[in-house]
């Protein structure tokens, strides 16, 4: 048998290693700054791999090769971009609200960062386990747009300030069925904690287990959670064609690298909900039947590490996205918002019914 | 119930179409290898790189192998030149005969103000210069794009007369 380290060991032993040397009250402080480094570093890698996808996918799906000068395969092209934009100046315009101007990607930035405190990284590896995880998540994510409105009516600037309300009245309308399909899952699982509804799909993932409601309910929360990211063929704050850049067109330098930053970490974060919602998270894929072959493909499927279950289903879900983005065109406003309150919005009040019949009869798997 | 059945039938239509684009952008994303309808231009600049004939790259004065070329310095190319791209300069030689006769000296092409128009090449009655399909002309100074097309030492290459030709 291969003795496997589990990430629960590496923290136990760090925990009774900074027990060792210092008092507990010193180890919980350095253990909170500990774990909140190291989401960030995670993250950001993901961030730069995401960034770099982005683009091969985007060249691959328009039959280029996407950057390849920089590096082999232009693997250093997003380390190139990252320095190029560190060195450029941080510039606020004459007329611009300078104090909010400049709280503004970070506000963003740290709203979109805490949404990562109650997610299930491994087993047993969660930064605040909380039996109101997800409830937590939903509230985050939709403060969100305060910082765009912010950095919309700062900059003084009527693309910006078109931008910023219109990505308002898109994460408001979004949010909606975003949370209904959201709580379809919560429903199914009949627990709002992160690991609690991982564990849940220990016999089989929701989307296999859940039924036709589960799948609409996925279908509903990729397309809703697209436009909470504000990316194509939602991207109505930032669209190119009509308002330059949106809500961050008077940034520059790294101010803007803050957001283009955000939109990345945003998409991670809600790529990693809709896997820990649908797809099981870290679990591996289980099939739910009672047959030896369906036991031994189990516990094979145990044989691969959480941690690559973990990252395989959110870079799955993220090369979604970004086949939505390079495929459909941009939507018009008036059709956005069609699209949410006459078709997504009835639609998931619908499958939540439905999926409360199958939940109070027991059809589910 | 009607309506019902259309707003259905509406949000199915709509997902089938979403995914036959969906079908094609994947069929993309997978066959790129095989299309490869990208030039990597600096790295294939001596392998599979074509530049079609006709291109208008810029104006040569072809010179045979004895360094001999057919420009007889009768400067219509110039007078055709809308943006005077070309200066012809000429000079008096006396040939063997006593004969005095004007031939030339420099051939200066000024590639800076050419647009490439062709109508030098079309004015030219010897057809004496020729446009060729080179597209690297770029240099770091102006100054280095006003070439001499006539070659040091070279001459005009004479004609053939009736006689030698019916020969």
């Amino acid at each position: 048998m291969i003795s496997m380290i589990e990430f629960t060991d590496i923290t136990a032993w760090i925990h009774s290693l900074l027990l060792s040397v210092m008092t507990p009250t010193w180890t919980y402080i350095v253990e909170l700054a500990l774990s909140g480094v190291t989401a960030l570093v995670v993250l950001l890698v993901c961030v730069i791999i995401m960034v770099y996808m982005e683009r091969k996918v985007a060249g691959f799906m328009q039959l280029r090769w996407g950057p390849n000068r920089v590096g082999p395969y232009g693997i250093f092209q997003v380390i190139a971009d990252v320095i190029k934009l560190l060195l450029k100046e941080s510039f606020s315009p004459n007329r611009a609200d300078k104090v909010m101007f400049n709280i503004a990607p970070a506000l963003a930035l740290c709203v979109s960062l805490m949404a990562l405190a109650p997610i299930s990284w491994a087993p047993g590896l969660t930064m605040w386990d909380t039996n109101i995880g997800i409830l937590f998540i939903t509230a985050i994510s939709s403060m969100g747009v305060i910082g765009i409105l912010m950095a919309g009516w700062s900059s003084n600037n009527k693309y910006s300030l078109i931008g910023a309300m219109r990505s308002g009245a898109q994460i408001v309308s979004y949010e909606l069925s975003a949370g209904l399909s959201i709580v379809t899952a919560v429903a199914l699982a009949g627990t709002l904690s992160t690991n609690g509804i991982i564990q849940s799909q220990a016999d089989g993932w929701w989307i296999l287990k859940g039924q036709i409601p589960a799948i609409i309910a996925f279908l509903i929360y990729v397309i809703a959670s697209t436009a909470e990211c504000n990316r194509a063929p939602f991207d109505l704050a930032e669209a190119e064609s009509e308002l330059t850049a949106g809500y961050h067109t008077e940034y520059a330098g790294m101010q803007f690298g803050i957001f283009y930053l955000n939109e990345y970490i945003n998409m991670a974060i809600v790529s990693i909900i809709a896997s820990t919602l649908f797809l099981g998270g870290w679990m591996p894929f289980h099939l739910p039947f009672d047959y030896p072959v369906v036991h031994v493909f189990n516990h094979i499927m145990d044989f691969i590490p959480t941690w690559m279950w973990f990252f395989g289903k959110m870079f799955l879900i993220i090369f979604f996205m970004m086949w939505f983005r390079w495929t459909f065109p941009r939507l018009r406003i008036d059709q956005l918002l069609k699209l949410e309150w006459k078709y997504l919005l009835p639609i998931s009040i619908v499958n939540l019914l439905f999926a409360a019949v199958i939940i109070v009869l027991h059809w589910h798997l | 119930m009607k309506s019902l059945f259309n707003y259905i039938k509406e949000v199915v239509y709509a997902f089938v179409s979403l995914a036959k684009g969906l079908l094609l952008t994947l069929r993309y994303f997978v066959t790129i290898r095989k299309v490869n309808i990208t030039e990597e231009y600096p790295n294939n600049r001596t392998t599979t790189i074509s530049v079609k004939e006709r291109f208008y790259g810029e104006v040569v004065l072809p010179h045979d192998e004895n360094n001999e070329h057919k420009c007889t310095a009768c400067t219509l190319c110039q007078i055709a030149c809308p943006n005077n791209s070309i200066q012809i300069i000429s000079k008096q030689i006396e040939t063997e005969d006593g004969k005095k006769k004007r031939v030339l000296d420099k051939w200066v092409y000024h590639l800076d103000s050419c647009t490439f128009c062709y109508q030098c090449i079309d004015a030219c009655p010897q057809d004496a210069i020729e446009m060729k399909n080179s597209f690297e002309l770029s240099v770091y100074d102006r100054t280095k794009l006003i070439y001499q097309l006539n070659r040091p030492g070279s001459k005009l290459k004479e004609k053939p007369t009736v006689k030698e030709q019916q020969s």
